[in-house]
């Protein structure tokens, strides 16, 4: 079965400078694809080349096996989530919701098509409000609602989380991954939030200047990462005699530990309460300094105290380069 | 916390004195002026006598003024329509013409460098008889008779749509410009074509200056006096022209009167409908 979309050495050159560098990948049916990286490296470009507001430089976008990176967005079967929602001001929820249903010959299922579309996002009772008595919960679920009624193949969504207040975000995110699973429509998700990506993503493709890092699963970039900018980016990592070391991998005790794992003698310099579990910042023997982070019933530390970090040489992130 | 305390609100009224002394002694005082001449008689020597009367006003009602009066309407309301048809699609051009922008806004402007008469005197030798369209015709051998390119409706409305066409341009502009980008790309993304997308998104959304477009434009032509005169010949006579006769040759200064503000009642009304449906696009 061929993946519902694919990118094949796809590059974006504007004048002076490559947004888009040799990006290859697949999304199969109902898979919850994310693109990751920090802001400027080329996956908001990659979406709007998908979406067809760019055409590329060079490479192919198949959708379904077919190509379609020469034709123009309205030819697409792809739908766009904006950033900032893009509802027409000057429409209801519902108009907004039946404006890609009404080109040519409207379908005469459409009032239930629309009805439950906006069920599925739960906006039932607010279809004759204008996007501006909407909250931005609310907008961003008319948005979908909007999208999803024309069945894409590939929903593809441009940080639909970032205009949302802090406390919204995780209930939102949690909704956005139920709704997918219940559609079952490809989600591509751009975002340069790496707990957001990891958290509800199938696979993620994480992007740096351009190009395309490492694809896998959260887990594999987590703990597999293939560079030191994909270990960097996906949380914190220490950095000791070349290899790196996620904080929480670090264990500290007083003494040396027993048997042959490797050990570094490190002093205390701070305790940072970050209430379940507590921050030590430490500077080892050699002058490096080491974050560990350790289960709060474990951390009778205080700085000053000379401690022992040890850690699992399965949990050492190694880097060809 | 801002409050409303004396020495600020005092400092307000010096401020706003100016304003408010050119205002009444230059708008409200001759309007008064004139209310009262519109109430009161044309003496048999074309000065102004008692007694006071609203004859001036029932004279209004005639057949001839209210044809008079329609006439006006009609033009200016052509004149309005043409500059928008025409003056769209040069405000999107504009809106999407990137670091050139300001070079074609200053071209759409700089007519308003030259005199409105002289561009008016202008359009008199391009159209007249002897003019060069027509005597380019007539040695083309295109034409035998010169066209009557002048002196007619055709020349006044020219003329009006000529003179208020950057009133179009200029609102229209601002509102597509404020437009958001991603609502057209939203628009495709929807499946919609790029006419599909000019009528259902960027039409609507370009309502305000439609509506600013139509009042700056409707309201000014409506009272037209130069163009007409001077493109119309002595032949159509619209509501400007009428006002103007009875002040110079006619001289009778009350039904003048009476007749502008007629005219100030009835522009009052239309910009009163207008601010009603949406009153943002011109506050």
């Amino acid at each position: 079965m061929p993946a519902v979309l694919e990118l094949r050495n796809v590059s974006k050159h504007f004048p002076g400078h490559a947004a888009v560098e040799q990006v290859s990948f697949e999304a199969p049916r109902g898979e919850l694809f994310s693109l990751l990286g920090p802001s400027g490296c080329g996956k908001t470009t990659t979406l709007r080349l998908i979406g067809g507001f760019e055409s590329p430089s060079t490479g192919e976008i198949l959708l379904n096996g077919e190509r379609v990176h020469s034709l123009p967005p309205y030819r697409r079967n792809v739908s766009t989530v904006f950033q900032n929602y893009a509802l027409f001001p000057h429409l209801t929820v519902r108009a907004n919701v039946e404006f890609g249903l009404r080109r040519g010959k409207v379908p005469p299922d459409l009032a239930s098509r629309v009805a439950q579309v906006i069920d599925l996002v739960r906006l039932t009772g607010m279809e004759s409000r204008y996007p501006h008595q909407m909250s931005g919960g609310e907008k961003q679920r008319a948005a979908l609602a909007r999208s999803l009624v024309l069945a894409p193949q590939v929903l593809l969504l441009d940080e639909p989380l970032s205009a949302l207040d802090p406390n919204l975000r995780k209930q939102v995110r949690a909704e956005l991954q139920q709704l997918q699973r219940r559609v079952g429509i490809t989600f591509l998700f751009v975002t340069h939030d790496q707990e957001e990506a990891l958290s509800i993503s199938d696979r993620i493709a994480v992007m740096n200047a351009g190009r395309i890092e490492q694809i896998g699963t959260p887990r594999e970039l987590y703990l597999q990462p293939r560079t030191r900018f994909v270990a960097s980016f996906l949380g914190e990592v220490n950095w000791i005699d070349g290899f790196g070391l996620r904080p929480e991998s670090i264990r500290v005790s007083r003494h040396r530990p027993e048997g042959s794992l490797p050990t570094r003698e490190a002093t205390v310099l701070r305790a940072n309460f970050l209430g379940n579990r507590i921050q030590l910042e430490t500077r080892s023997a050699s002058g490096d300094p080491v974050v560990a982070e350790v289960p709060r019933l474990d951390a009778a530390f205080s700085s000053g105290d000379p401690v022992h970090l040890w850690w699992h040489p399965s949990d050492e992130l190694r880097f060809a380069e | 916390m801002p409050s409303n305390s004396d020495p600020s609100s005092r400092l307000r009224r010096i401020f706003l004195a100016p304003s408010w002394a050119i205002l009444v002694s230059l708008m409200v005082a001759p309007l008064g002026i004139v209310l009262a001449y519109s109430l009161l008689t044309r003496s048999p020597y074309g000065s102004i006598s008692k007694p006071w009367t609203l004859d001036n006003y029932s004279r209004l009602a005639d057949p001839l003024y209210l044809a008079i009066f329609l006439r006006s309407v009609w033009i200016a309301a052509a004149a309005t329509i043409l500059c928008l048809l025409l003056g769209f699609p040069l405000a999107l051009f504009l809106s999407r013409s990137g670091k050139r922008k300001n070079l074609y806004l200053t071209l759409v402007i700089l007519p308003f460098w030259t005199s409105f008469l002289i561009r008016t005197y202008a359009w008199m030798f391009l159209l007249r008889d002897t003019g060069l369209i027509n005597s380019i015709l007539l040695r083309l051998g295109l034409i035998h008779q010169p066209l009557p390119l002048l002196y007619n409706y055709g020349a006044v409305l020219l003329g009006l749509v000529y003179a208020y066409l950057p009133f179009a341009v200029l609102p229209l502009y601002a509102t597509l410009e404020r437009l958001d980008p991603s609502l057209l790309e939203a628009s495709a993304d929807l499946g919609a074509r790029p006419w599909q997308t000019l009528l259902r998104v960027t039409l609507p959304l370009a309502a305000p200056g439609f509506l600013a477009a139509s009042v700056l434009i409707f309201i000014p032509c409506l009272g037209a006096y130069l163009t007409p005169d001077l493109l119309g010949g002595g032949k159509t006579v619209l509501i400007g022209n009428l006002i103007n006769n009875q002040f110079t040759t006619a001289r009778d200064w009350p039904f003048g009167s009476a007749a502008s503000l007629a005219l100030m009642a009835v522009v009052l009304v239309l910009l009163l409908l207008g601010l009603r449906r949406r009153g943002e696009a011109l506050l």
